[in-house]
């Protein structure tokens, strides 16, 4: 991971000659919006939704990865992109944006407005006046007991913490805090304007040219540690929007075969190395459904630390089917990394689901809802068999039947 | 080093195996706590290690064998680990100037078109080869992971061919050991790592699988380990003695249980 040169602990004030022998990990944790973590001890970032945070163990580590499959039309990974960017703001983290299609400063304009807690609580919203009345009905239940120390994944939007903030979708940032946070850019077309061709390493020149300006970056403003002086350390959260698709010159989208299966991998394990040895994190969407060769995806996920695959609705029969009214897609966690530790703060459901309300992104256990129809109709049991068939369980393929059994 | 592992395995740091290739293969989950496990039993054991490690930064394995009880850093200043970090010396050939002819880093492949590992090999020769003050016992070759290398433009052949000088030059020149780590997928479509594997099952003498579960994620049981031995003598034609272990993974160490045994259960 990043070393930080951590040098003995020094008074506060000069008042008194008692040093209390400081632990690191307490020195690192001086960095805005980040928080080490209690398994080990690695600073952890908000990825700017707090229950997509509950399910990764607490957040993202710095200098990892978080790889996001993109749903179909790409409108809630976008929407998670921005997030990721907006937390940045708030926090006052640096900002590296590059993309292919939309021009980064578009991007940051386009970003969601923070809540924060007194504009929340001035507010009467009906939702939150249910999650509150849930919680207080929760402190004593009486028939549903059971369920009393299940762990909630939905944090309730009164209680904000500094780590992890709730965003606005319907409002835009404002100029004035988009001003105060420093932030770089990499829009590919007018980077290849710019300079004439280059190819090194065999890689796709877009990605050559990305991971240049990369490093240029880490190391002019000195997020690998080169400069020791500088006393505020900051965080560089770099957000890369569809990686692999036409726009960034790689046709590994467009035909099973591909001219170059590796440029996208080499260009991982490069960014990998960079991530490793700087204070950054780093965002990328990829249109994991538009690459035909899976053999490239399976590579892409063992490169990756963190990888989420979003699966929306819009369009399939999900949409109208009324187990799903509730939710706007599917959230599956391919993969978490074990950092530093033999074990990793993985969480027990697998069956998680996305909501999106305008202040509100909410991920959930998928519940099936009760069956109570009156009617035993063989044409509604047989479809919410399959529905639930398609549930997925993890590892390894559930062995259900299609026959669904009335007792 | 997990003592329940060693136990199954029948192997103690006192008087390590000599001339053997183990395959550490993982599916649908990680099987990197065996890459740990083999790193702070040799070190322990007093051989010397030459560790190339591809995927994660050298403070990561620090950390962790630090809990198994072996220091990395220790272990490196007196000359018993010869670590190759692949994230930075893949960063030198990227971002450093334009090499030299005759320049000597190891993941040179990646910025020509070859995927040529010569250097590689030559770096674990190197670095493996006794030398006259050393008084380590029998050299080991670990590397965590070989499918990275499919992923950087190597073809398969050559990194078949590469598994195959280290075996000359470790196993049987210098009666050392070589352990690797491969991916594997029942059901994958990445021919050339399903191609890797296979050949790599066939040469070694040990295969320790590390598989999930296949009715799903458990919180107790973390996974399934197959044991794979192969009959010692090819001219007897001994069958390969399988065994099947479940096990946990802790903060420090790992059970392991038989089938349907996890203290959950019982």
């Amino acid at each position: 991971m990043a070393a930080l040169a951590t040098g003995g602990a020094t008074p506060s004030d000069g008042a008194t000659s008692f040093q209390r022998k400081v632990p690191a990990s307490s020195r690192l944790a001086a960095i805005a919006g980040t928080r080490p973590s209690v398994r080990h001890g690695q600073l952890l970032l908000s990825s700017g939704l707090p229950s997509l945070d509950c399910v990764l163990g607490g957040g993202l580590a710095v200098g990892t990865l978080l790889l996001i499959e993109e749903d179909k039309y790409g409108i809630y990974s976008n929407l998670l992109f921005k997030y990721f960017l907006a937390e940045g703001i708030v926090c006052g983290h640096n900002l590296f944006v590059a993309s292919a299609k939309e021009d980064p400063a578009d991007i940051l304009k386009e970003l969601p407005a923070p809540l924060f807690d007194d504009v929340h609580k001035n507010q009467v919203d009906e939702k939150e006046t249910a999650i509150k009345s849930k919680q207080e009905s929760q402190e004593s239940m009486k028939i549903a007991w059971r369920y009393q120390n299940l762990p909630k994944m939905e944090v309730s939007p009164a209680a904000s913490a500094r780590f992890g903030h709730y965003y606005d979708v319907s409002k835009t940032v404002s100029p004035e805090l988009l001003k105060s946070i420093k932030w770089h850019r990499f829009f590919l077309p007018e980077e290849m304007s710019l300079h004439p061709e280059i190819k090194t390493c065999n890689m796709t020149c877009g990605y050559t040219r990305l991971l240049q300006s990369i490093q240029r970056i880490i190391y002019q403003e000195g997020f690998d540690g080169s400069y020791p002086q500088k006393k505020q350390k900051n965080i560089l959260r770099i957000g890369i929007q569809s990686l692999g698709s036409v726009l960034w010159g790689d046709d590994i989208c467009c035909t099973d075969n591909p001219e170059d299966i590796f440029s996208l991998t080499k260009f991982l394990y490069v960014l990998r190395g960079l991530l490793r040895m700087s204070l950054s994190a780093c965002i990328i969407t990829v249109p994991a459904h538009l690459i035909q060769n899976k053999a490239i995806m399976e590579r892409v996920t063992n490169l990756s630390d963190t990888v989420v695959g979003l699966e929306s609705f819009i369009g399939s029969e999900r949409e109208t089917n009324p187990l799903y009214k509730d939710y706007q897609g599917l959230i599956h966690v391919h993969q978490i990394p074990r950092l530093n530790s033999l074990i990793c703060d993985v969480s027990g459901t697998k069956d998680l689901a996305f909501r999106l309300k305008r202040k509100q992104f909410t991920i959930e256990r998928l519940h099936l809802p009760p069956d109570l129809s009156d009617t035993v109709s063989r044409s509604s049991k047989q479809d919410l068999a399959e529905s639930t068939k398609l549930l997925s369980s993890g590892c390894g393929a559930m062995a259900i039947g299609k026959k669904h059994l009335d007792f | 080093m997990f003592v329940e592992l060693n136990e199954l395995l029948n192997a103690s740091p006192e008087r390590p195996e000599q001339g053997k290739l183990t395959l550490l293969r993982d599916t649908k989950t990680d099987g990197s706590f065996l890459v740990h496990h083999f790193l702070s039993f040799y070190l322990k054991a007093g051989c010397k290690v030459c560790f190339v490690a591809l995927l994660q930064s050298f403070s990561h394995y620090n950390i962790i064998a630090q809990k198994l009880g072996v220091s990395l850093t220790a272990a490196k200043e007196r000359g018993q680990l010869v670590f190759l970090e692949g994230l930075k010396s893949c960063f030198d050939v990227f971002f450093g100037e334009e090499q030299h002819v005759g320049q000597t880093n190891p993941l040179q492949f990646v910025s020509k078109d070859g995927s040529n590992l010569k250097t590689m090999y030559e770096f674990v020769r190197t670095s493996l080869m006794a030398s006259g003050s050393d008084s380590w016992k029998c050299p080991v070759l670990l590397v965590d992971d070989l499918s990275v290398l499919l992923s950087l433009g190597v073809r398969p052949v050559d990194v078949l061919d590469f598994i195959h000088y280290c075996r000359v030059a470790v196993c049987s020149q210098l009666k050392g050991n070589i352990v690797v780590l491969v991916h594997s997928n029942d059901d994958s479509e990445d021919e050339e790592n399903e191609l890797v594997v296979n050949s790599l099952c066939h040469q070694s003498n040990l295969i320790l699988w590390a598989e999930g579960l296949a009715t799903g994620f458990c919180k107790d049981v973390h996974g399934q380990l197959k044991i794979i031995q192969k009959g010692s003598s090819e001219l007897k034609a001994e069958k390969n003695l399988l065994r099947i272990y479940q096990y946990k993974i802790q903060d420090k160490n790992v059970t392991f249980f038989a089938r349907g045994m996890s203290a959950a259960v019982l």
